[in-house]
């Protein structure tokens, strides 16, 4: 007898997953190259949402431009405007009202805890837990009755403006934002009891998509993907704008890097963000809200019926809208997702010349070759709720 | 290096003609280089101690049609050691081919695949050189000046074939642009004669 041995060749299965597959959190199509259930290698599909929004903005006036930024990430829209807004601003060297500065940051942090509950709960979903996504819902719902109080629309806010935010805030708002910042705490504390030490979720994500130091910053990480491999960077402490300077908060940091840290890491967030905002709101004054510049801002209603500046100035402003003198500026602000930067060039029209968004989750979901290669197929989900993608932004 | 003007100082002594502009404007420093000696100044930035700009932000592309050297590459460095932001830049042609900055730092692979899709601008040597953002089979770059906003065509599905198809773009109406700007600064006639009579107003 001979013996004989067998050799079977096994191809590596190439697997789909997305552009429709509700862990994609959108559309995201994903190859995956499967050696049984190990991920061998995952090539990223993105652009499925591509809407030319630089191509559009370099076509409307500064302030038509606002608009398109809620629609990036539109889990927190008002801190994508910020980044334009402070753009504009630092180009035309206009001050802004101080009470404008504490709405603007209240409105942000607002959006930091739309954008970190979804993203705690839906990663929660991910990996099995329904219960936190009803629980979360309903907080977010309440923030965004705040959003459309102060700028009338729940999602497309369109508020903030070069040199303050479009209007004042309605009657009675401040006193039901400090009545939610007295609630919320005990909402997150509910949430932990559901995830922080449950066995499942830790299973799920402790040791998960573990990133380095040096990964993180060669991989152009930001925000709570820097963080939580241990790295304490935060634009709102280490190159403060608008009022963060005059605030106290901390700055979460991870440990080990891996998705459990950045879940925890963004718990933290969101209560050092309640604590922002009631800081914001015990030292907010009675004041303008935008830039008294006739040539920036638009004169109130009353004004034009009386004075012919003001309806020149009106006029002028939604017409042909402001000139910015010719410059070139990159502003980042830190929001919920990581570094959101503006590069705009201004050529002295009323138009913006070139306007380059930076989008945090770019730089994240092209790692994910990195952080899934070597994990089982069912960790996809995890590591990709962890890197918190809202394909509005990657996109663009 | 935390102060500005030393970090320009240390640049240029230590980069000298390889660095043929520095400015210093809203906290940032902003340098211009040539393009064959970009990866020079890349790496020297990168890893030099006093300086150590380690974290690639962005790549992009400006577009300025009306020049011979068309296109200006921009790339944005951040240094988390001593939090300063630097822009580098340099101009090139139509058709030049770019070096890429992908052995260097690794996350330049998608931005360099973006500018590829947006300005068709190609790098020589990157692993992976497709189209990122727009649709499989596009053709064109969507942010070139000349590249029409509405682009050229468009998807739908058509029930005859049951299938997606492309065509022409058909619009109802035509883009329309206004022309707002101020007839006594703006508009580029009257300014040719106010720069010509000089002081008129």
């Amino acid at each position: 007898m001979r013996s004989v041995i067998m050799t079977k060749k096994i191809k590596n299965l190439n697997l789909n997953f997305g552009p429709q597959h509700p862990a994609a959190h959108g559309v995201l199509r994903l190859i995956l190259e499967l050696d049984g259930e190990i991920v061998e290698k995952a090539d990223p599909h993105i652009g499925l949402l591509h809407r030319g929004t630089e191509k559009l903005i370099e076509n409307k006036t500064y302030m038509q431009a606002v608009p398109y930024f809620d629609r990036l990430d539109y889990v927190a829209p008002m801190n994508q405007e910020h980044a334009f807004a402070l753009a504009i601003e630092k180009i035309l060297k206009i001050d802004v009202p101080t009470r404008a500065k504490y709405i603007r940051v209240i409105f942000c942090e607002i959006g930091r805890i739309l954008s970190h509950i979804l993203n705690v709960t839906t990663q929660a979903l991910d990996v099995g837990a329904l219960t936190p996504s009803l629980w979360g819902f309903e907080e977010r719902e309440t923030l965004m009755t705040f959003y459309e109080r102060a700028s009338g629309s729940r999602l497309h806010a369109n508020y903030f403006r070069a040199g303050g935010v479009h209007q004042d805030l309605p009657q009675g708002l401040e006193e039901d934002i400090e009545k939610f910042c007295e609630t919320f705490p005990k909402i997150i504390n509910d949430l932990e009891s559901l995830l922080t030490d449950n066995r499942i979720f830790k299973q799920r994500n402790v040791d998960i998509g573990v990133v380095t130091k040096e990964d993180a910053l060669d991989y152009s990480f930001s925000g709570v993907m820097i963080r939580g491999s241990g790295i304490p960077w935060d634009l709102r402490k280490s190159q403060p704008y608008d009022c963060y300077d005059s605030l106290e908060f901390k700055i979460p940091v991870g440990k080990n890097g891996d998705c459990y840290d950045r879940y925890l890491c963004r718990i933290e967030e969101m209560k050092e963000s309640v604590s922002i905002i009631k800081q914001c709101l015990s030292k907010m004054e009675k004041g303008p809200i935008k830039s008294l510049d006739g040539k920036i801002s638009p004169p109130p209603k009353a004004e034009i019926k009386q004075s012919m500046e003001a309806l020149i100035h009106h006029f002028k402003l939604f017409t042909e809208g402001y000139r910015v003198p010719k410059d070139e500026i990159y502003t980042a602000v830190e929001a919920p997702k990581g570094e959101f930067g503006v590069y705009l060039i201004s050529d002295g029209s009323s138009k913006p010349y070139k306007c380059k968004i930076r989008a945090p989750g770019f730089s994240h979901l092209q790692s994910m070759d990195y952080l899934i290669k070597g994990h089982m197929l069912a960790d996809v989900p995890a590591v990709l709720g962890s890197l918190d993608i809202v394909f509005g932004e990657v996109d663009r | 290096m935390t102060n500005l003007e030393d970090l320009e100082k240390k640049i240029n002594s230590e980069l000298t003609t390889k660095i043929k502009k520095t400015e210093i404007k809203h906290k940032q420093i902003y340098l211009d280089t040539d393009k064959d000696d970009f990866i020079d100044v890349a790496l020297f930035l990168k890893i030099n101690d006093k300086i150590k700009f380690r974290q690639l932000i962005d790549i992009t592309v400006v577009d300025y049609p009306e020049r011979n050297q068309r296109f200006d590459v921009v790339y944005l460095f951040l240094s988390h050691e001593y939090n300063q932001r630097l822009i580098l830049k340099y101009s090139i042609s139509e058709n030049e081919v770019v070096p890429t900055l992908t052995n260097i730092f690794p996350s330049a692979n998608w931005m360099e695949r973006e500018v590829f899709d947006m300005y068709g601008v190609s790098f020589k040597d990157h692993p992976d050189l497709r189209r990122i953002l727009t649709d499989y089979g596009f053709e064109g770059h969507p942010l070139r000046k000349d590249f029409p906003l509405t682009g050229h065509s468009e998807v739908r599905y058509s029930e005859d074939e049951k299938k997606v198809i492309s065509e022409p773009v058909k619009l109802e109406q035509n883009y329309r642009n206004f022309d707002y700007e101020s007839p006594w600064e703006g508009t580029k006639y009257i300014k040719d004669e106010i720069g010509n009579n000089d002081k008129k107003n």
